[in-house]
């Protein structure tokens, strides 16, 4: 398998599936003419031609309305923002339209699109450009959520989801565009939403984490196996619908569990897994579930600062140990 | 409405209770004020009365079963009820497995977060939250009997047929965990298991499971030695006196009591009491009077050493306890009141104290509460010896039996009547000077028994 990018396997996933499918196309800012902000639609103004890679205006409001509306008369687009901040926007149409649609319209109409951009912190981008949005979107029935960590989940999920039939809200990460990993030339290389994958597989704690968060996990995952205890990691990729079974089979097994989110933690994805587990694993905990998410305020911007707010492994490690018992 | 029916706590040192005998079946009709059951505890066996009008639906546990305070012995309701509801909320710890009233939050700091702070930042995020309960070692099991355990910790324990109350937890604020139970279930831990009928189909009883204790007669094991089961009598015992010997700084001081005078006055007294019809007047009972009579002019030795409230606790009262022997065991009643009380009553009450306690009728209030102890030996033939603080005493006398020895008086050697005391004193609360003089008092009220009119 050859070894790409993770902004790579994004392009690739989104050119397979616009020569596949003639109804599938790409709006944003800077998605044409620059190759993409970060880079990720890099050639493809010159494979599909402007009709098919449209620049558009800072108008986020205008273009992903005008993206819902042509998924709802049959059309596949695939909306780049250029962060999930600026979705605050268009808050309105992706919650009222998209998400709603072939709900209001008993099912005559739906909505195949697919929203993708960077989301979460990375680095200093002060309060307002530091939002992880997981917690937000996943709040509202009707829309699917994927947060790969991978450049190989990247590319088979960002295929199943231009395949849906329903809106995909993408998430991405401007810190892991330019991960590195193997991923599948498969042109129909397909990872269906709604499945995890294990990280590790381990009998003393399980940790949940996604995106980013994954690699912390697995960082701490590794720390904590040089002191004896072996962590089983899963990576749920898909926020919703939430691939709980996994986490269920896991925590049975391990009688406890962390969540590594960087959404606030109030309301936050920690806070719904957490609470499915205890729903579903009562009498399997050991220990109360743990989570490590963002602490409670707005990102800061100072350096040293938004480095102490984001999650990090020895926060992880710590949680874990106070599930163990070990502090 | 299914009514449970816990084992109560029938004195200030029972951790736990044993079901001697069921005097109610299943399917009778019982009403409140009802003994259905005999509870032996540390000190006595007493009567289990139910609270409640109802059937007997279920007894939960045999005879011979420990139970801690506050586990489930039975289950009441009406005819044709079903016991299931409330055996499914006892998770075989006898603490109630839901419906957590938050009655026991003393000893959780959990900081209710208050709406009018939701502007401010919640102690959430990668650090641990600041209202969660911090870790302290502690006992699991808090006041109010409930223990705390992780939902797994129960369920494995309930499976096992583990009394969690008996395990020791090792988690936050003593939170029974898994690695307890397991611990619990291979012996090594400090759990004593106790068999817990549990409320699923098929009781699960691992092979590493204690056995469970039978009825407690001896049994004969092999290599011809014979076990009996360590009663709740003994281990309170074995745990009280240790506790005694090991922390309080004992220190001893004898004197030989001259009992000339005392011998005549008790044989005048009886004279009177036996054409009044007042109860007969012992050795013991002078020796009680006179203790109290001390006691009163001696508030330093009328003490306890309160280690945690980090006072020492003058008694306003005086209270002598006076150790009785069981067949199994020892009790301590308490004459209370005693430097007020005549020589008739004392005896009197010393004799139903003693009988009762032999019988094993006594009622928790009438050992609980003394302030100083006696114990006696003389009528064994034992001349002297020293005897173990009775917590929360601070002294305890131990009194020989009156000897026939020589005595030298005005330069002349003549028969004498001498009776051998030892006061074991805690050196926390009572030094040397104020153990001796409080003695010399008791000797001297002892000697001149008329003194203690005054």
């Amino acid at each position: 398998m050859p070894e790409l990018q993770y902004r790579e396997a994004l392009r690739d996933a989104m050119s397979e599936e616009m020569r596949r499918d003639e109804n599938v196309f790409l709006l944003g800012e800077e998605v044409a003419e620059y190759d993409g902000a970060y880079k990720v639609s890099q050639g493809m103004l010159d494979e599909f031609g402007a009709d098919r890679i449209i620049d558009t205006p800072i108008s986020e409001n205008g273009f992903a309305g005008l993206a819902i509306g042509a998924s709802m008369l049959g059309l596949r687009p695939i909306v780049e923002f250029m962060t999930w901040n600026f979705t605050f926007v268009c808050f309105d149409q992706i919650v009222s339209n998209a998400a709603k649609m072939r709900y209001m319209s008993g099912g005559q109409l739906n909505v195949p699109v697919v929203f993708r951009g960077g989301n979460g912190g990375a680095g200093q981008l002060g309060a307002t450009h530091s939002n992880s949005v997981e917690a937000l979107y996943s709040n509202v029935p009707g829309l699917k959520i994927v947060a790969p960590s991978n450049p190989d989940d990247a590319k088979g999920l960002l295929k199943a989801a231009i395949r849906d039939d329903d809106p995909v809200l993408f998430l991405e990460s401007e810190l892991m565009f330019g991960m590195k990993g193997e991923v599948s030339a498969d042109d129909d290389y397909i990872i269906p939403i709604g499945e995890a994958r294990t990280g590790r597989e381990g009998d003393d704690v399980t940790i949940v984490a996604h995106s980013k968060m994954y690699h912390i996990a697995m960082e701490a995952a590794e720390e904590l196996a040089k002191q004896g205890v072996e962590a089983h990691v899963i990576d749920p990729r898909t926020l919703r619908p939430f691939p709980i079974t996994p986490v269920v089979e896991s925590v049975k097994k391990t009688n406890r569990l962390v969540i590594v989110d960087e959404s606030q933690p109030y309301g936050g994805i920690a806070s719904e897994v957490g609470f499915r587990i205890q729903q579903r694993c009562f009498d399997h905990l050991d220990a109360p579930v743990e989570r490590v998410t963002a602490p409670d305020v707005p990102a800061p911007y100072a350096k040293n600062l938004i480095e102490a707010w984001m999650p990090s492994v020895d926060d992880t490690i710590a949680a874990v140990k106070r599930t163990l018992y070990m502090d | 409405m299914a009514i449970p029916v816990e084992m109560p706590k029938m004195s200030d040192t029972m951790e736990e209770g044993v079901l001697v005998a069921w005097l109610a079946e299943e399917g009778d009709a019982v009403s409140a004020g009802d003994v259905i059951a005999q509870v032996e505890t540390d000190k006595a066996t007493m009567d289990l009365e139910v609270y409640d009008d109802g059937v007997l639906l279920k007894k939960v546990i045999g005879e011979g079963d420990a139970v801690p305070i506050g586990g489930l012995i039975a289950v009441l309701g009406s005819e044709g009820e079903s016991a299931d509801s409330v055996l499914a909320s006892y998770s075989g710890d006898g603490a109630p497995a839901s419906g957590d009233s938050g009655s026991d939050s003393s000893s959780t700091p959990e900081a209710a977060p208050s709406e009018s702070a939701d502007a401010a930042p919640e102690g959430y995020g990668h650090r641990p939250d600041e209202s969660a309960p911090q870790t302290t070692a502690a006992s699991g099991a808090d006041d109010g009997g409930r223990v705390k355990a992780s939902p797994l910790a129960r369920r494995m324990a309930q499976e096992a047929g583990i009394e969690l109350s008996g395990v020791s937890g090792s988690g936050p604020e003593g939170r029974v965990v898994k690695r307890d139970v397991e611990a619990a279930m291979s012996g090594s831990g400090a759990a004593q298991a106790a068999p817990q009928p549990v409320a699923v189909p098929q009781p699960v009883a691992p092979a590493t499971a204690p056995e469970a204790p039978s009825a407690p007669k001896p049994q004969v094991a092999s290599g011809g030695v014979t076990d009996a089961r360590i009663s709740q009598m003994r281990k309170t015992i074995a745990r009280r006196l240790a506790q005694s010997k090991f922390t309080a700084p004992h220190f001893y001081l004898t004197v030989d009591v001259d009992m000339t005078e005392a011998m005549d006055f008790r044989q005048r007294l009886n004279g009177m009491t036996a054409e009044r019809g007042l109860a007969k007047i012992s050795f013991n009972d002078l020796v009680t009077k006179a203790c109290a009579s001390a006691l009163r002019r001696h508030p330093a030795v009328n003490s306890s050493w309160m280690e945690e409230e980090g006072v020492i606790r003058q008694h306003g009262d005086v209270n002598v306890a006076i150790a009785v022997a069981m067949p199994d065991g020892l009790i301590t009643p308490v004459v209370r009141n005693a430097d007020q009380k005549g020589l008739a009553d004392i005896a009197a009450e010393t004799r139903d104290l003693a009988t009762r306690a032999k019988d094993r009728k006594l009622d928790p209030s009438e050992w609980e509460g003394s302030t100083f102890t006696t114990s006696n030996l003389g009528m064994f033939g034992i001349r002297e010896f020293t005897a173990i603080i009775n917590p929360p005493n601070a002294c305890i006398l131990a009194i020989g039996g009156i000897q026939d020895v020589p005595v030298v008086k005005d330069g002349a050697v003549v028969p004498g009547k001498q009776m051998t005391i030892t006061l074991s004193c805690d050196h926390r609360v009572v030094d040397g000077a104020s153990g001796a003089e409080f003695l010399g008092d008791v000797k001297a009220f002892l000697e001149t028994p008329s003194m203690m009119l005054l």
